[in-house]
């Protein structure tokens, strides 16, 4: 998961526009692992423009390191901008999907904290409910968190997505 | 163009029949990556592949490799399966767009017959603007068998590609304002001087400034190394003034360099006292390793065109004595006696004296690269050509070839190594058929010299494959190739073999020279340490 050889290693988000053609994720795919980096998340997308696509990319290294990867990054003939939101006002947002075990005694207290969360109930089965939570990482981290007691089955998320703020 | 047959690209050779531009065929595709890239950078053009699928693309890899490493504009064109078995496993079948996505400036697999044209354009566009790169173009062979309507663009527009050229006026007056003040400056130039065919620039600059100049291996010829104010090269294998010029330095110029690792040694003891200026067309070259605190990005000649304008010298009497002085006192050197054989430095040094400097020499890589750089005087651009990022042994022979394709005029000598030479000597033929005058000066001393260097010096002597004394007899291979092969064991015999080979004009010449064996070269910085660690022959002897 983490960067090999490094002290000061923090997360950055990064977002990449780019030219919407066959081979440009592997390309920029390629420049965070030839430093033996781990994407934690990646969210391509469609963006206003029919011929841009966006990524966010969510990735742990250090400065020096992401600071040289966003400049090979934008070398890339492909990108057409690299804009690091880890230090700026952005609105993010993530979705997850939990299946999680579901014991009748149990469904009262899960579908309570899923309305807390404003959880939707995908599916419900005989044994486990799936749930789906959009909202910021940290919510659908605490989302998460709170469900581990009952047993987690599987669980997905989409990766985050993130904008500037005007 | 320089290529090779096969399979998917049949369809193309097609056209090629009778194509009004010359074809060489290599017998080797990586020779012909070779080739175009010593090509390219003896003319400044861009150099033209064509190779087949699978092998012949994998073949590609090492010169596309090399091309990358050292900036030099190339298109690749590879065959491919048809589209509709691309990710089978068909015959012949690799992602070459795959594999060489991280070694190529960009690349591109041809989806559609009406792109193609638009494509080709693009390639020649992005391998020769801004940082110059090898481009890769993968083309189906179902498409190049396809027709479609040839309209070929007059203009390329990318818009995620634009490279700056002009230097911030801003940071031009700073650097400037830096170097007036300077007390003990020197310029580091690189390659990106030869690309950007900036050297008159650069002399100019310094003949306004009288700012003594280093340059990297790739930067060779940039500024004549007879002058005054030349310190020749720096880095593991530099000359101690430059080295030691560079550490003492208050002020450090970087013109289109890029502050590679055999250049700074440990990091962390490189330029201590120093500001940094650092010119470069490429952003992600910028403070990279060395800190910088006047970043210029531009093209190195406009750059430093606008600087000339408002540039006055500084004041740097003391430290010019002092480069004298040190000129003087640590010259390069070699031990001429002590062994019956031949030094390769005095091989070197005669090439130089009996060229007047004029050739266009190639190098393989190793020691006889160094020596080279070393002992040969560089005082023109594209006049030094050698792998220097990448280090591909193999390379100087076949870019000898290209070299010489480029300019006729000149007279091109691969200096190579006994074990270099081994591993493109295919391509002898090609020189034989085009009657090219390609001189091969083999400095032979049954190693793998620089590898046998590091073991004599930090493996305890433990010379572990490294001697290949059981070796094809060079001049019979020369002769059953169709060239001149000569053998020369004594110093008696060095001049004269020369004036031969200079004088054969029409067939390439394999000079053996039977070189003292375990020779080293020096001054040596060794890997990761500072320039405080540096090894001199006199401190041996």
């Amino acid at each position: 998961m983490t960067a090999p050889h490094d002290e000061d290693i923090k997360q950055y988000v990064i977002s990449v526009k780019v030219e919407n053609r066959f081979g440009v994720l592997a390309r920029v795919a390629g420049l965070f692992s030839a430093r033996g980096y781990n994407i934690d998340s990646l969210a391509v997308s469609a963006t206003e423009q029919e011929d841009v696509s966006v990524m966010t990319i969510v990735v742990r290294g250090n400065d020096r390191v992401i600071e040289q990867v966003k400049k090979q990054l934008n070398k890339l003939i492909d990108v057409i901008k690299v804009s690091d939101h880890s230090d700026m006002p952005t609105v993010e947002r993530e979705l997850v999907l939990v299946k999680v075990n579901a014991p009748p005694n149990k469904r009262p207290e899960i579908y309570q904290l899923g309305e807390i969360f404003r959880a939707d109930i995908a599916d419900i089965s005989q044994k486990t409910i799936t749930l789906g939570v959009k909202g910021d990482p940290d919510q659908v981290q605490n989302f998460i968190e709170l469900l581990k007691p009952y047993g987690i089955k599987e669980l997905m998320r989409t990766g985050r997505v993130s904008l500037l703020k005007e | 163009m320089f290529g090779y047959p096969g399979g998917v690209v049949i369809p193309i050779f097609h056209a090629l029949h009778n194509a009004p531009f010359k074809f060489i065929l290599t017998r080797h595709e990586q020779g012909a990556v070779h080739a175009a890239d010593g090509y390219a950078r003896a003319s400044g053009k861009v150099g033209v592949v064509i190779a087949t699928s699978g092998p012949g693309a994998t073949n590609c890899v090492t010169g596309i490799a090399t091309a990358h490493l050292d900036s030099v504009p190339l298109v690749v064109f590879t065959g491919q399966v048809t589209r509709q078995q691309i990710g089978n496993d068909a015959f012949q079948e690799v992602d070459s767009t795959g594999i060489t996505r991280p070694i190529t400036k960009h690349n591109y697999l041809v989806q559609d017959i009406k792109d193609l044209a638009g494509i080709i354009k693009e390639a020649f566009y992005i391998a020769s603007t801004g940082r110059p790169g090898p481009v890769l173009i993968d083309v189906p062979v179902d498409i190049s068998k396809g027709e479609h309507k040839f309209a070929y663009p007059d203009t390329v527009h990318i818009r995620s590609y634009k490279p700056v050229y002009e230097g911030h006026p801003g940071q031009i007056k700073k650097a400037c304002q830096l170097i007036e003040t300077s007390k003990r400056p020197v310029i580091y130039a690189g390659g990106g001087v030869v690309i950007s065919n900036a050297s008159k620039e650069l002399r100019e600059f310094v003949m306004k400034t009288q700012i003594p100049v280093t340059t990297t291996l790739l930067g060779l010829g940039v500024y004549p190394e007879t002058d005054r104010l030349a310190l020749e090269m720096l880095g593991m294998h530099g000359t101690y003034y430059a080295n030691h010029a560079v550490n003492e330095s208050d002020l450090l110029i970087a013109v289109g360099a890029r502050f590679d690792d055999r250049v700074t040694g440990k990091i962390s003891d490189f330029i201590p006292n120093a500001k940094v200026i650092h010119i470069d067309i490429d952003p992600a070259s910028v403070s990279k390793t060395v800190p910088v605190d006047v970043p210029i990005v531009g093209d190195c000649r406009r750059v430093l065109t606008q600087m000339i304008e408002q540039i006055k010298a500084p004041k740097i009497d003391e430290w010019l004595a002092e480069i004298d002085r040190l000129k003087r006192e640590h010259p390069l050197t070699y031990e001429r006696n002590g062994d019956d054989r031949i030094k390769p430095q005095f091989v070197v040094e005669e090439i130089y004296r009996q060229t007047k400097g004029d050739a266009i020499i190639c190098t393989e890589v190793g020691q006889n690269q160094m020596w080279a750089a070393q002992f040969y005087k560089y005082t023109q651009p594209r006049t030094f050509i050698s792998s220097g990022g990448l280090g591909t042994m193999g390379y100087g022979f076949p870019a000898a070839i290209g070299a010489q394709l480029a300019r006729p005029d000149k007279r091109v000598i691969d200096i190579a190594g006994d074990g270099s030479i081994q591993m493109n000597i295919q391509e002898l033929i090609v020189a034989v058929q085009h009657r090219l005058p390609v001189i091969i000066a083999i400095l032979n001393n049954g190693f793998l010299g620089m590898v046998r260097q590091w073991q004599q010096l930090f493996f305890d002597r433990r010379y572990s494959h490294t001697c290949i004394d059981f070796a094809p007899d060079f001049v019979k291979l020369a002769e059953a190739y169709g060239a001149e092969g000569i053998r020369i064991k004594t110093y008696d015999e060095v001049a004269p073999a020369l004036q031969k080979a200079l004088a054969i004009t029409d067939r390439p010449i394999i000079l053996d020279f039977i070189v003292s064996r375990e020779e080293n070269v020096y001054p040596m910085v060794p890997a990761g340490q500072s320039f405080k660690e540096i090894i001199m022959r006199e401190m041996l002897a």
